[in-house]
């Protein structure tokens, strides 16, 4: 029984030996950031590995300041952030746009209205515009939604639509799908979220006269669109800046616009 | 020195019960660590009493989270402690033990619900009812308070009804043998005898709605403001916290920390306040 015991052992270290000591160390690339973008991150991180075995590569969540702030201190060698702009502390990185996000204004499905104007839109979260009939709409109190201070959608929009000091009626959710139940919910009310998250349940509307679709965004004539920034240091290593050119080749881009976002360029 | 069982269960006992302190402990100094000195920068009056809330811009005034914290306590209070103790009355004096061996466990069985699926109640079905028939976003100081009055009745029934349970049958047989209705020796008597229990358990209630975090995020619209009426939105210490949280660095993340002291304290508070008044209560008798 013993001797079985330990030709077992024997074998099993041969095996430990054989996968781990032949071969170079595996590479390990870590991205962090933006919770928007980290689904897509995900889906190329895994048709990476798979035709690059001997790297590993990890997507880790915690918001655009934190991937801003992991990068610039090494804790990730990549970090991802959604932001109209890049803040001052991200100058001492290097930024590559690798996809870009339209942000939609969402009304709920029962709601007459299909278009506002992008004053009418800063009015509504400003607090200075209270009831839909002021926009043309049934005479009903605008419940405003939006998103938590230091959320990256919520800064872009805010920048983009420019002089919002949000309401304080308005009602704060802490991500986009809780955005979407709430608007699905109340027939009143107004807000906005990703365009890859919207679904039947709300209804997006027109800014400006400009439907939030694809093609007005490529034209410019939606406005409501920012970036996807990938930060990293300089000099990073080979492997890594090998896995910043895989992002923003034809193959992955392609799977970035078939899953919701739309292409770099 | 013969080390035997005995011994060593009991320093390993000794260890497990200082470890709960301990942890205690440390969690406590933690948060003050990284909290107070925020307060201070701040200014403690400005950060307790100030109403606006925007870390973006530097300012941290944190006066309507204290408040809608204790609104919605004290509402969750308002609706729990009443039908909690009132099916905890019911269950021991009137109801035949056979159908309590049965409702108990089933009752209890309530505080295994995930607060996040009484949330999801509240957001499909409490908040458009009370935006139907009341008005206002429906998420609100009304929602939070019904759904968490429901929450904390598991707390109060289970401990309200051992109290209860506990009082010596002499004590009901006394009563009635001097002329009291079954009611007046329920209220005169065994409540009375129960008092301390039943306030014990109101407590607990009330820390576990004042921590609450998921399902108040949920159903109360997190709107910093002081709230005017029940059907306005508010946002609670802890879903403050939450909510910010993962976005939260440097000053922003200081001041949910100092949040985190505050609702320590108000907690504290509240414990020191009931304490004395059970005291209070067997000083009395």
């Amino acid at each position: 029984m013993r001797v079985h015991v330990l030709k077992l052992c024997w074998v099993g270290l041969a095996i430990v030996g054989l996968t781990s000591g032949c071969g170079k160390p595996r590479e390990n690339i870590t991205l962090a950031g933006s919770t928007a973008f980290q689904p897509f991150a995900e889906r190329l991180a895994d048709q990476y590995m798979t035709t690059h075995p001997d790297v590993t590569v990890t997507i880790q969540g915690g918001g655009s300041a934190l991937g801003i702030q992991s990068a610039l201190s090494g804790a990730a060698q990549i970090g991802m952030a959604d932001l109209v702009k890049l803040p001052s502390e991200a100058d001492a990185l290097k930024s590559l746009v690798v996809a870009r996000d339209g942000i939609a204004v969402v009304l709920n499905p029962a709601n007459t209205m299909t278009a506002l104007t992008l004053a009418q839109v800063r009015g509504i979260f400003s607090g200075t515009i209270k009831n839909w009939k002021e926009v043309g709409g049934p005479d009903h109190t605008i419940a405003v939604i939006s998103r938590e201070a230091g959320s990256g959608t919520r800064s872009s929009f805010e920048q983009i639509v420019g002089g919002i000091t949000l309401t304080g009626d308005a009602l704060i959710q802490d991500s986009n799908g809780t955005i979407r139940e709430t608007v699905a919910n109340d027939a009143h009310s107004i807000g906005y979220l990703s365009l890859g998250l919207i679904n039947s349940k709300i209804k997006p509307i027109t800014v400006d006269g400009a439907p939030c679709t694809e093609k007005d965004i490529m034209s410019g004539a939606y406005k409501l669109v920012r970036p996807v920034f990938l930060v990293h240091n300089a000099n990073v290593s080979p492997a890594c800046s090998a896995f910043l050119d895989y992002v923003v080749s034809p193959e992955a881009q392609e799977m970035i616009h078939k899953n919701g976002l739309i292409k770099a360029k | 020195m013969k080390i035997n069982g005995e011994t060593i269960a009991k320093s390993v006992l000794t260890v497990v019960a200082f470890s709960a302190l301990a942890s205690l402990l440390l969690i406590a100094i933690f948060i003050f660590k990284e909290g107070f000195p925020f307060m201070l920068k701040v200014g403690i009056g400005d950060f307790l009493f100030s109403s606006t809330w925007n870390p973006q811009a530097g300012l941290y005034g944190i006066f309507p989270m204290i408040v809608a914290s204790l609104y919605v306590t004290f509402g969750a209070m308002i609706i729990g402690a009443p039908l909690g103790v009132a099916g905890a009355i019911f269950m021991n004096e009137f109801l035949p033990r056979s159908a309590m061996r049965i409702i108990k466990p089933t009752i209890e069985l309530l505080a295994g619900i995930p607060s996040v699926v009484f949330g999801f109640l509240g957001v499909m079905v409490l908040a458009p009812f009370i935006r139907a028939h009341m008005g206002g976003p429906g998420l609100s100081v009304l929602a939070a308070s019904v759904i968490l009055g429901i929450m904390v009745l598991p707390t109060v029934i289970s401990i309200s009804t051992d109290a209860i349970g506990a009082v010596p049958n002499s004590y009901r047989e006394g009563a009635l043998a001097l002329g009291a209705t079954r009611w007046q020796s329920v209220y005169m008597v065994t409540l009375r005898a129960a008092s301390s229990g039943i306030i014990a358990s109101i407590i607990l209630a009330m820390g576990r709605a004042l921590g609450e975090t998921m399902a108040v995020i949920m159903v109360a619209g997190n709107t910093v403001r002081i709230p005017h009426a029940v059907t306005d939105p508010v946002r609670t210490l802890t879903a403050n916290i939450a909510l910010e949280m993962s976005n939260a660095t440097g000053m922003a993340r200081e001041a949910l920390f100092a949040t985190g002291v505050v609702l320590f304290v108000v907690i504290m508070i509240l414990n020191a306040i009931a304490l004395s008044a059970i005291k209070n209560r067997g000083g009395s008798k």
